[in-house]
Order: C-alpha cells, then structure tokens, then sequence
C-alpha cells in the first residue's frame, strides 16, 4: 500500500512549484514517486532516500578522514565556536525554512555575527539596485493572467527553472491571455543562443557584459531617441528599435532577468537600467520586472532578514546593532580580508559556489556545516551535521521569487534520529545562552 | 497566576464608563480590570499622572509584503535609529521600523492594541509571520476585498448569498479581522495601466463600478454582522478636488443600518480621510475642504474616520492604491516599487518628504488637524497618521500635542515657508479648539475600539475588561505641547493584559501577544466552492490546497466567532 | 597546439541541477561540471580534438576540465563553465566593492592537457584548500 500526497511544495528553485504529487510508502518512511516535478526538483526529492546518506554528525580529524559524534558534541561545539568568536559569519539560510532562518537571526544577535545569505553569490546586486531605483513588479499569477510580452533578460529558464514557463510565463492560459503562447512575444537576450532564446521571437545576442549599454539603448529607443552607430552591445541597431516597438505595443509586459546581469560587469547599475527600463515603459504600457531567484526560499532570507534588521542580506551585527554595506559586510569581501574568526554554514554550499580565495579561508576556518548532504562544504568544514531535508522531512515558510509565501510540507520521515535544522539551532541557541550567562 | 496591581491616585479618563479625570484606584488582577484587588498586589503610584486605557491602533501598515519591502529598500531609513540596548531584540528603522521596535514602540507610547490595514490575501502568511514578530501589542490584519474578481462577479450578478460565502471564506482562510477595500476597482484597472476616477467610474472588463463594490459589500457587513464595518480609502486619494468623491462615497451610506452584536454603530468607516479633503483643481489653487467633509461626518452617525495627519517627516508612503504610488512617483521622482497581486489588488510604495517649505505639504499638515478639531463628535474620529504614510506612528504624541495646544499648533503654522498662503488655503489658524484628555481617550482608545467591535474587551477600564492599561506623566494642569510630547511618547507605565510591560519607560516584559481573528458561520454554499476551486485552477498561481494559511502563524490566536448562518 | 586567451562566464545548466540534487561527492558531478564549452572555432584555434582535457588558468587560478562543444551555441570567444568548484577556482573574486564577485566575464587562457585529469569534487576541493596531493 501506498500514500499519495498532493499539492507538494517543491524545494528547489524560486519558482517554489505547489503541485507535485508524492508517493510514500504506507508508513510514511520511504519516498516512492514524485510526479509533476522537473528533472531537478524530482532527483532532490530521490536523493533524500539515498542509501549512503550521512545521517549523524562527523567531525573532521587531522588525517582527512570524519569521525562520527553525537549531536550533542555537536551542539556543544557550534555553540562554542559560535559563542567564542569576535566576528563569526552565519552564511547561507536559503535552503531552509522561514522558522529555522528566525532562530538563526536569534543567534546572529547572540553571538554578534555577520548574517549573510546566496542572494550574495546570486541576486545581492538585485537587492542593491532596488535600493537604487525601486521596483514595478507584480506575482507570477499577473503575468500568467495578464502578460502578452515577455524578456528573459541574462537568465535560462529551460535550465535554472525548468517549469517557469510553463507555469506562469509562456504557456498557460489565464483569464485575459486565453490563447496562451500564441499571444506572447518572447524576447530573449543572451550573449550565447540557449534553450530559452530557442523559443524567442527576438533573440538579443549582447556582448557579454555588455547589458548596460544595451540596457540604456533600449530606454533611448523606447523614448523615440536616435541612436548612433549600426551595432549596438554587439546588437544591430535595427533590432534595438524592433526590440523597443514591440515592448510598446503590448498591453502587459514583464522582464525577467538573472545572474547574466547581476554577476557581469556592470553588477547593480545594470539592474538600475532595467528596473529603470521597465519604469519607462510604463508611461506607454504596463510593465513589471521580476528577479529569477535561485534557491528556493532564497526570498525568504530577504524577507526575515528584513523585518527583524531592515537589511535583506549581508547584515553585520557585530555591534550589537544591525549594519549593512554590502561591499564590505558581504560574505565574499568579508572572507577576502580574512576578517571573519569562524564560520557556520546552513542551507547553501558555498565550497561549491564562492570564488576558491573565498572557500580557501572558509576551509582554514573554525567551522561547522549544516546540510543534509555531502556537499563540497561539508568537506572543507571540520563539522558536518547532517539535518533532516526541509520541504521533504519537514515543512516550513517558503517565499517564491515574487515574494508569494507558501507553506512547505514533511512528506516523508527523515531516517531515524535525525534533527531537522530549526530543532539544532535551538539547542545551539539555548546552549549559547548559557555559555553567555556564565 | 498573573500579578495583582493597583494603580493608586491617577487622574483616570475612561470614555467608556464616562469618568473624566477622577482621581481614582484601578485594581488589575488575572490580566483583567477589576473592581478591587487583595493585599498582596503591587502598587503602582499615579499620583499627578493620567491613566487611561491601552490606546488601539485602528489603521496603519506595520506588518506585510509591502511594508517590509519598504524596509528592504530603504536601508537609507535605518541610519541613526539602530542602537543597540542588550536588553530587548535589537532595532531599528524610523519610517518602517523593524517589526521588534514596532512593537516596542507602540508599547512604550501606551498601545495595545494595533491592526494592520492591508493584507492581500495571496501574502496573509507573510503578514501573519510578521503580526508573530511584534512584541507585545495585539494585532489583527484586514484582507482586501475592494478589487477581488469573485467580488465583482458576485456583486455584478446580485448574488448576495455568495458574495457573504465567499466573505467567510476569505477571513477564515487568511485569518483576517475585517473587509479592507483600497481605491476599490481602481487597484484592478491599475493592472493594465488604468484607474477609476470616481465612484461611478466603471472598472474595465468587469462592469461594475467603485460604488458598486462599496455599496455591495457594507451590504454584505451588516449581513453578515462583522464585528469592524466596511474598512474603505476611496477612489481618487491625493489629488486637487478629490473632496466631491469622498463626498461622494459617504453617501453611499445614506440610510443603512448597523447590525451587530458587538456594540458598533457605524456601517463605514473611512480611513485617513486628510488625504480626501482636497479643493481646488491643481496644485496652485490646493485647499482645504475639511468644513464640507467633517459637516457631513458630523451629521451622519453611520460613519466613522481616521484622520492621517501629515507629521513633516521624511517617510515612505505604501499603500494597495497602485496608481497612486504611480503618480506619486511621477510627482517626486524618488524610487518607485510597486506590486500587483493576481485576482486581489494592487501595491506601490514611494519614500516622501512632506517639508515644511512645500505649501501642498503644509496645507495636508492643516487639513489633518482641522479634521480632527472640526469634529463633534470625538467618539467617531480617530487620530492616525496612515503609518507611514502620512508620517510614522511614533509621531503621534506630537499630533497629540498640536490637537491639545492651540499655542504649540500655531507657532507651527505661523513659522512655514508659506505661512500666508496655508491660512489663506485652510481654516486651521481661526480654530481655538483644544482636544482634552478625555477627547484623547475617545479619539485613540473608546471610539476605535468601538468602532472595531471591540468595546466590551479593550479601550476602557470597566471591570472585567482586558487590563490594557497606560500611565503618563502628564495631567489636566500642565498641558503644554511639549509636555504632551513628551508625555505620550514614553508611558511610565503599560500593562499588556494584566502583565507590565513598560516600566519607567522602558520595556520589562514581552508576554505572548495575541492575533484576532473573525470567523462567520454561513449556510453551506457549493457554487461558491465551487467557483473557488475552479478560480485556483485557472487563474491562481498557486494550488488552492496551500492558500489557507495553518494555525501555527497565528500561535495564540482570539478568534471572535459570529454566526451568520 | 596553442594556448588561447578567451572571455569565460559560469551559470547553471539542467545537467549541473540534478547532479547536484544528485549529491555533489558523485561522478555524475564531475561529467556535468568539471567541463567547458567551446565554440568550434575556438577548438579550431586551439588545436585539440573535442573532449579532450584542458587546463584553464586566470588571474586567479587553475583548473583542468574537460573541453566540450557548446551545447548552446554558437558563441565564438565566450567559453563557458557550468556553475560549481571548477569554474570557482578560476572565476575572478573582484566585486568592485558590491559585494558580487564577477562570475560571469573572466578572461582566461586555456592550453591542452591531454594528460592531465579532471579532479573529483572532493579531492579538487582539498587540493585548492589545503594543496593535497592529486
């Protein structure tokens, strides 16, 4: 016998998916299928059954090889690395629930630690520019019900979020856009052609790092301004103005963008030009942006970072109150000057996504990785404690790329004995206050 | 077993039970007012001092998608207001506080009670997961109703059954308090660029018009008989001229009654009513209307306001009006952030400098305390300053003090930019009026706990009610602007339900805070069921089975029941 | 056989995700990221037959993978690394006081190394770590 599990929250990526189905196992222990989901989100939700999975704490010993512990050890020395360090950096808080990321935020003031998430790897410079210039956005719902142009702008959805088209902004048919796709005009820019600009009417072939150039062109063009030269960001200066038309002549209009604006040249003020695009447009049409967040509760971290610190990511509390300046308390700055005394990383893997000068310092660092996996993280920290899998072993808040909250669902038990990672925290919490207090 | 109190000797101004300053004991006891206390309970001193109930916060935009947007990005407004204390979480922000200082900070100025006027449905677990992260202070939120699709089709087609069922369901599964409607069908014609200028204006592509919506759904209230009235900011807020549709909107009420069994009177209440009382037809010849519209809010008991005073501030305005945040932006070019939510509304945020050398901002600044000195009835208005809108909610004290010192007000007015030209625009400098203690307590905790439904439980300090219960340092012999200030700002006292929270002015406690929510017991209703589930499948980004937001985000939650079945 | 100086960027690829879901530590890993796409020009420059290994060196290090055709392109002078510790040991760290390393747009030269190979996860990141032996 089995059990089937609707309306399953997928824990992959910023389009948090709502409509997996899950088969489990009678007694609910094992996972047997998951439907609905794509490639990735499917193999996240298998991997949870992998027979080698770590399921205990395994400190690092001086040889290279891991030595098991209790999780009380290892509450023991997080607390203490976290408690006894002048500076610690608590990274990650992506892959986690809303609950755990507020526990965490309770020991970041504790202890006076540097609180980052992937939004410093990934969408900080987003961030960044929406302080700059605002930001006309709308949900996902919108642009399914509303939209008939869309960009995908330094982004590759049929990639990083396999069921974004399909789900909300392509395809589906909803209340004024009856004809789906037929209606919708895509506009892909990219400075290689990829899946997704497959599918466009457009294809915008940028010079890589040339966005802010494009950017600013098409603001001109849009405005009915001349503009010089016949290439443009490696752009023929005739697709600009087609480009410019076609964006005018709709009646809703979303850009979306990715990493191929926040991580290339230009970083922050190359959002400001599209935030600043998309605002222009607005005299004409209607028009939102939307930011492609990559982890699935990535949004999440922005958010309860924000109403307990005002600061969406990077936010020093070393002073006993909250700061924030990217260029300086961001995790990869903070690394480069070796600033940081000790690390704890939960929900992220930056051993696998910070520059190598970056996870060089992490690995010479006092340090504890929390992550349900083996990860490249885990292996350069001198803790690893394994915690239940939050969206599959346990729920918890979820926030997708458009700020929408959805509450994750525990699908299946974690194998036995596991903590999830709100319950470790708490006991490290607890366990800190009373170091504190002696 | 919670402490026993006595307040001894403090001039105590309780609307509810009509005492006016009487020096008298207040016995606290079981997180209750009561009549007398044993000899064990603590004795708190008042001798001098004003006691009056927790004040409630009857509208401000404190916990939510927007107001924590606004947070993010403005990091601009946590300069200088983060400071660490040790004691308590730390905080920070001025306009948008974080949620640990909003609730601190409304502790400390002696509320208790506060409701978030905005939810958008969609975003409810997002303002619930931030109502858990305020200290202290009892919060409810208000979903908006005002451009909902199954609304307008419900209302459009007369199907009141449905319109109720769907009502129901609504507050249940978002676990709101009350019908919120933000420039109704204007927010919704703000998704392709557009808005409705009036109450007749219809909305494109639903046919049916603002008055419609409104008419529709206080019908639909006082059916059902919700604790709080219809909760409504009308079309056309902010611009020259706009007092004919204000106008206009309040008499939409003409001739409904309340139904209730929660002691409520009004069947409309409409918010920071300053931003609606605009003459003129452009920003040259801007002035105020605050005559005309307090001597219709004066003459028809149905209705109550808040006031939204200007403060002067540098803030951030954010509301579910998306084409006014639009043409804000356009007016001061400072960032612009907007959202629209599928099938629900629409949202912007803008940061504003109301300056004292800008005459528009002057004359918002008058027209907000006309309102509140030209009204008769102080048990029907309520001061608020639209946090953060109009200004942050910590400036209350300082509206305070300009309402109850006629001298403090005018050395305001006479020392603008353009003094000449705000007396020429309003009629705030021929106002001697001076709102007394008592007046204070029926504009911020008697009438809008009133007006919630919720006079027999909180505002007043009668026997059995919740010991919310506020001690300042102020009395009836020395009521200068800037004593008043200084007063309100920093309560000596604050009980939170029988548990002291604020002592010596500083925060002692954080006992569980508690989230109110409405529940209605209607018939069972398969169409509307039906027209849900098949919505979500359509048109929702989200699967109907994870909209309801579960139980553990309200973890002590009052649900008020009302059984309209 | 010659060096090449070419503009390097990283993302993700569909491949990376589920190998990563997969877990890291794998192999399946290592074919999915330890890699790099070229144009067939730049195989053409550069001297070697496809999927052969290459050693890749920037400003900021160096790192052998294996060369492969673009599997979305063309885009001549654009090579690209799949998101992970590859691209990361050679990705330019310079945020220009933002915060955001530059991923995307590092300029690197890449030389043949038929002999050497493709490091697994896990040795590749003790290695850049602590320089244990290969």
């Amino acid at each position: 016998m089995t059990k089937t599990i609707s309306d399953v929250i997928c824990p992959f990526c910023g389009t948090l998916c709502d409509d997996l189905v899950v088969t489990v196992s009678d007694d609910g222990t094992k996972l047997l299928d998951v439907e609905n989901a794509c490639a990735i989100g499917a193999e996240k939700f298998l991997h949870s059954q992998a027979s080698d999975r770590v399921t205990r704490p395994r400190m690092l010993q001086e040889d290279g090889s891991a030595v098991e512990v209790s999780y009380d050890e290892a509450i023991e020395y997080t607390a203490q690395l976290l408690a006894k360090a002048k500076k610690p950096l608590m990274y990650g808080w992506s892959s986690t629930s809303c609950e755990a990321q507020s526990v965490g935020s309770e020991i970041a003031e504790q202890v006076g630690a540097i609180i980052d998430n992937t939004a410093a790897v990934c969408h900080g410079t987003t961030l960044v520019a929406v302080q700059n210039v605002g930001i006309p956005s709308c949900t996902l719902g919108e642009v399914k019900n509303r939209a008939d142009r869309i960009i995908f702008w330094g982004c590759n959805p049929a990639h990083a979020h396999p069921r974004h088209m399909s789900r909300y902004s392509i395809f589906p048919r909803g209340y004024f856009t009856g004809k789906g796709h037929k209606n919708r005009k895509l506009i892909v820019v990219d400075p290689r052609t990829t899946d997704t600009s497959s599918l466009a009417d457009i294809h915008l072939q940028v010079e890589q790092g040339a966005d802010y150039e494009l950017l600013q062109a098409l603001r001109a063009a849009v405005r009915g301004q001349e503009l010089t030269g016949d290439i443009i960001a490696g752009v023929p200066k005739a697709k600009v103005y087609e480009s410019a038309e076609l964006l005018k002549s709709g009646r809703f209009g979303v850009i979306f963008f990715g990493m191929g604006v926040t991580q290339s040249l230009g970083k922050d003020h190359n959002i400001d030009a599209a935030i600043m695009l998309t605002k222009d447009l607005n005299e004409y049409t209607k028009f939102s942006i939307i930011a492609m967040r990559g982890h699935y509760n990535v949004t999440g971290s922005g958010q309860v970072l924000g109403w307990q610190f005002g600061f969406p990511y990077s936010v020093d509390l070393s002073r006993g109150f909250a700061r924030y300046n990217p260029g300086e308390t961001g995790s990869i700055e903070l690394l480069k000057r070796k600033e940081a005394d000790a690390i704890m990383v939960l929900g992220s893997d930056p051993g696998a996504h910070f520059p190598i000068r970056c996870v060089r310092e992490i690995a010479n660092l006092p340090s504890v990785c929390i992550d349900p996996h083996i990860t490249p993280t885990s292996e350069i920290c001198k803790l690893h404690v394994p915690v239940a899998f939050v969206g599959v072993e346990v729920g918890g808040n979820c926030y997708r790329m458009d700020n929408v909250p959805i509450d994750s669902r525990k699908v299946v038990e974690p194998p036995e004995g596991m903590m999830t990672d709100e319950e470790f925290l708490r006991a490290v919490n607890t366990r800190i206050t009373e170091i504190k207090a002696a | 077993m919670a402490d026993e109190y006595i307040i001894r000797n403090g001039h105590v101004y309780d609307p509810k039970q009509g005492i006016k300053g009487d020096v008298m004991d207040i016995c606290i006891a079981d997180g209750k007012i009561v009549s007398k206390v044993s000899g064990k309970a603590k004795e708190i001193d008042a001798t001098g001092k004003t006691v009056m109930a927790g004040a409630v916060e009857i509208h401000a935009h404190v916990a939510g998608p927007k107001v924590n947007e606004g947070r993010n990005y403005r990091p601009e407004d946590k300069l200088f207001t983060c400071k660490a204390t040790g004691k308590t979480r730390m905080e920070g922000g001025f306009s948008i506080p974080t949620t640990f200082r909003t609730g601190y900070n409304y502790a400390r100025m002696g509320y208790t009670t506060v409701m978030e006027a905005a939810m958008p449905p969609l975003y409810a677990r997002h303002v619930h997961e931030e109502i858990k992260d305020t200290p202290i202070v009892d919060q409810g939120a208000y979903p908006v109703f005002g451009n909902n699709w199954f609304v307008f089709e419900y209302l459009k087609n007369n199907e009141e059954t449905n319109v109720n069922a769907y009502i129901s369901w609504l507050l249940r599964v978002t676990k709101g308090y009350a019908l919120k409607l933000v420039n109704p069908g204007g927010s919704e014609a703000w998704g392709w660029g557009k808005n409705c200028d009036g109450v007749h204006d219809p909305v494109p592509y639903f046919d049916i018009t603002p008055a419609e919506i409104m008419t529709g759904l206080m019908k639909a209230n006082e059916q059902l008989g919700l604790p709080h009235s219809i909760h409504v900011h009308t079309n056309n807020l902010g611009n020259p001229g706009n007092f004919e549709t204000t106008l206009d909107t309040f008499r939409l009420t003409e001739g409904v009654k309340p139904n209730n069994k929660f002691g409520r009177e009004q069947v409309f209440h409409h918010t920071h009513v300053q931003f609606h009382s605009y003459g003129g037809d452009n920003w040259g010849n801007f002035e105020s209307k605050a005559k005309e519209i307090m001597s219709y809010v004066n003459q028809n008991k149905n209705i109550t306001i808040d006031l939204g005073c200007v403060t002067l501030d540098e803030t951030t305005t954010m509301t579910a009006d998306g084409p006014f945040e639009h043409h804000l932006t356009e007016l001061n070019h400072l960032k612009w952030a907007n959202l629209d939510v599928e099938l629900e509304t629409s949202s912007g945020i803008v940061p504003y400098v109301y300056s004292p050398d800008i005459k528009v901002c002057a004359i918002q600044w008058a027209i907000g305390l006309e309102l509140g000195l030209l009204a008769k009835d102080p048990m029907r208005t309520y001061i608020t300053t639209d946090h953060p809108n109009a200004g942050p909610f910590t400036r209350y004290p300082r509206v305070f003090g300009w309402l109850m010192d006629a001298k403090y007000r005018n050395e305001r007015l006479s020392t603008f930019k353009h003094s000449e030209k705000v007396n020429d625009a309003t009629s705030l400098g021929s106002l001697d009026r001076e709102i007394t203690l008592y007046e204070l307590a029926q504009m911020t905790r008697a009438g809008p706990a009133k007006a919630l439904g919720l006079t027999n439980m909180c505002g007043g300090l009668a026997p059995g009610m919740d010991a919310d219960v506020s001690v300042y340092n102020i009395n009836a012999d020395r009521l200068d602007g800037a004593s008043i200030e200084k007063a309100f700002s920093s309560a000596d006292q604050v009980f939170k339900s029988g548990v002291l929270v604020v002592d010596n002015n500083e925060i002692v406690a954080e006992p569980a805070k508690r989230t109110f929510w409405v529940d209605v017991k209607v018939p069972e209703n398969k169409q509307v069921e039906r027209d849900v589930a098949m919505k979500f499948l359509k048109y929702y980004s989200m699967n109907l089975g994870n909209y309801e937001v579960s139980d553990h985000f309200a973890p002590h939650p009052y649900v008020i029941e009302v059984d309209a079945s | 056989m010659s060096a090449i100086s070419i503009n390097l960027i990283s993302g993700r690829t569909i491949q990376q995700g589920v190998a990563m879901e997969g877990g890291k530590e794998k192999d399946k890993y290592r074919k999915a990221c330890g890699i790099i796409e070229m144009d067939n020009e730049d195989f053409k420059k550069l001297g070697v037959m496809k999927n052969t290994n290459v050693e890749v060196t920037s400003a900021y290090g160096s790192v052998v993978v294996k060369a492969i055709e673009a599997t979305q392109g063309p885009h001549p002078g654009v090579a690209f690394i799949p998101m992970g510790p590859w691209a990361n040991t050679v990705v330019s760290d310079e945020t220009y006081s933002t915060g955001m390393p530059t991923f995307k747009g590092t300029p690197v030269t890449i030389e043949p190394a038929p002999d050497k190979q493709v490091l697994p996860t896990i040795k590749l990141m003790r290695y850049n770590c602590w320089g244990e032996e290969q």
